[in-house]
């Protein structure tokens, strides 16, 4: 049997892994194994050799031509290193890393961890719904006096998102 | 602190009598974590990389956790204490083949790490001695949350922290332990264990070799996902697992003392007499006998206090300890001989196998390690 990543190679490690119920298999010749870390115990998934072999087929359901604006990746070298180019290119390439990380991952969002400044952003966020919303309906209502305090207070808090 | 400070103490990890050591070596809980808008190491040119190493390599020695600190650019540590570092999992595989552009800084008792960039521009990594994944991820945290307020972190709102692999995104985390598991090996239960593991989406695998040809009978456990799950279930589930793996360990220990005891010690008699007496000894051997003798010492055939020379082994016979040692490059067949010469001093005194201490207390020591709760 031939090596999944070089096809030169004759397989010696084989790895079969059972993920929800999906069976997936990868064979490796003895030199892929080893520069794919599957001797290293400290950052080897399975799920890594899967997306280097079958990953970029996927992405690759997404626009053909696509290229980051920030780091200038594209598919082919997605399909290349199995890796992405620099953080946008999660927006660039989400057509088809969506189908990919769906398939990989226990969820498709985030639920753990948000760091400190986010959380700060989200806040402000859902402050300037609510008061868009209460001007709105200031404005409805001809409320002009209120609608001209809650312009200023969105005006405030517009500020404190910029900084 | 110098490289040579590295070397003359063990970790923290290796030392350190954990909840559950008997079985679990350590404990480690790695984040990666990168920065918004910059190409990732792997894609980065020398000089983007460069630049962001400059930049985040200052934040990371200010930390509260990095001072008095062993930090040193890639390209400054030569082959051999590359591999000295990876042997003792400070720096991964990955990490000691980077160059120009890549940096490690670890603490004085090694129970923290941070490698900066690997395959992303952060990973920090935390590792404790036996079942502690908790207190791991604890560290590493608090790390992260300091450094998230000095550095512009990849973020996104429904995918979480951006990682250069998507196999990672999401809490950029992967927790794991090392087992040891000679019992399940011995009864030929490992492969079950290692498949029903599997099953639900955890990975098991040996630390050297796969299946029953893991050498020293050490495997590896962790998430395989990151995105879906908060990183508090995903070490509680971790954790439960590990602890349902360290009861069939312990059962399957306590078969063997009841159903196999003429083979149990022969496997432990013909260690301690190989050990003790060879002359030549890879590193395949070594590690294999090293893990009848750990099972020795756990089972009461050896007197406890002789724990330490044994674990300490396991690490000071790898390849690259071992040529640190004699400060001098040797081909395969002069390691084996030295490999076998500290063997051989380190055991000089150690006491014959006394297995009429095992069938006297079977398992006591077994059962109160399970009650210990972290
Ligand atoms: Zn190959
Ligand atoms: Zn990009």
């Amino acid at each position: 049997m031939l090596c999944d990543v070089c096809k030169c190679n004759d397989a010696t490690v084989f790895l079969t892994q059972i993920l929800e119920g999906k069976m997936q298999k990868v064979n490796l010749c003895d030199a892929c194994s080893k520069e794919k870390g599957v001797q290293d115990p400290t950052g080897f998934a399975l799920a890594d050799l899967l997306l280097g072999i079958g990953a970029a087929e996927e992405i690759e359901k997404g626009a053909p031509t696509q290229k980051c604006p920030v780091c200038g990746f594209t598919q082919a070298d997605f399909k290349k290193t199995g890796r992405l180019g620099c953080s946008e290119c999660y927006q660039t390439f989400s057509e088809g890393l969506g189908t990919l990380l769906k398939a990989m991952h226990k969820g498709t969002e985030h639920v753990g961890k948000l760091p400190e400044r986010a959380a700060r952003q989200m806040e402000l966020s859902d402050k300037m719904r609510a008061l868009s919303d209460h001007l709105e309906k200031a404005v409805a209502e001809e409320n002009y006096e209120t609608a001209a305090t809650l312009r200023d207070q969105i005006k405030q808090l517009e500020h404190e998102m910029a900084s | 602190m110098k490289f040579a400070q590295v070397m003359s103490s063990a970790g923290e990890w290796l030392r350190g009598e954990g909840p559950h050591h008997q079985v679990v070596v350590s404990s480690r809980v790695r984040l990666a974590r990168n920065l918004r808008h910059r190409s990732f190491p792997g894609w980065a040119k020398k000089a983007e990389r460069t630049l962001i190493l400059e930049q985040i390599k200052p934040r990371v020695e200010e930390l509260p956790e990095m001072q008095d600190s062993f930090s040193e650019l890639l390209q400054d540590l030569s082959a051999l204490e590359k591999q000295v570092l990876v042997e003792r999992h400070l720096i991964s595989r990955e990490h000691a083949a980077k160059g120009v552009g890549s940096a490690v800084t670890m603490n004085r008792k090694q129970t923290l790490s941070i490698m900066i960039n690997e395959e992303d521009h952060l990973r920090m990594q935390s590792i404790r001695s036996g079942l502690q994944l908790k207190n791991a991820f604890k560290l590493v945290d608090k790390v992260d949350s300091t450094l998230e307020g000095k550095l512009d972190i990849a973020y996104d709102q429904h995918l979480g922290y951006l990682t250069a692999c998507p196999t990672n995104v999401g809490t950029g985390m992967r927790a794991s332990a090392m087992l040891h598991l000679p019992g399940l090996v011995l009864s030929d239960l490992i492969n079950q264990v290692i498949q029903a593991v599997n099953k639900i989406g955890l990975a098991v695998r040996g630390l050297y070799g796969e299946g029953t040809e893991a050498m020293g009978n050490l495997f590896q456990i962790s998430n395989q996902t990151t995105l879906g799950e908060k990183e508090d279930e995903i070490i509680a589930r971790l954790t439960k697992v590990i602890e349902t793996i360290i009861g069939k360990e312990h059962d399957a220990r306590q078969m063997l003392i009841q159903k196999k005891p003429d083979t149990l010690w022969d496997q432990i008699g013909r260690a301690y007499g190989v050990l003790t007496y060879a002359h030549a000894m890879t590193s395949k051997e070594a590690l294999n006998l090293l893990s009848v003798m750990k099972l020795g010492v756990d089972l009461g055939a050896f007197p406890e206090e002789r724990r330490l020379p044994v674990d300490e082994l396991f690490i000071e016979t790898q390849p690259a300890h071992l040529q640190k040692t004699s400060q001098q490059k040797l081909n395969a067949e002069e390691r084996d001989f030295l490999r076998a010469e500290i063997i051989r001093a380190r055991l000089k005194l150690f006491p014959k196998p006394d297995m009429g201490k095992v069938a006297r207390e079977p398992g006591d020591d077994t059962t109160s390690d399970t009650n210990h709760n972290e």
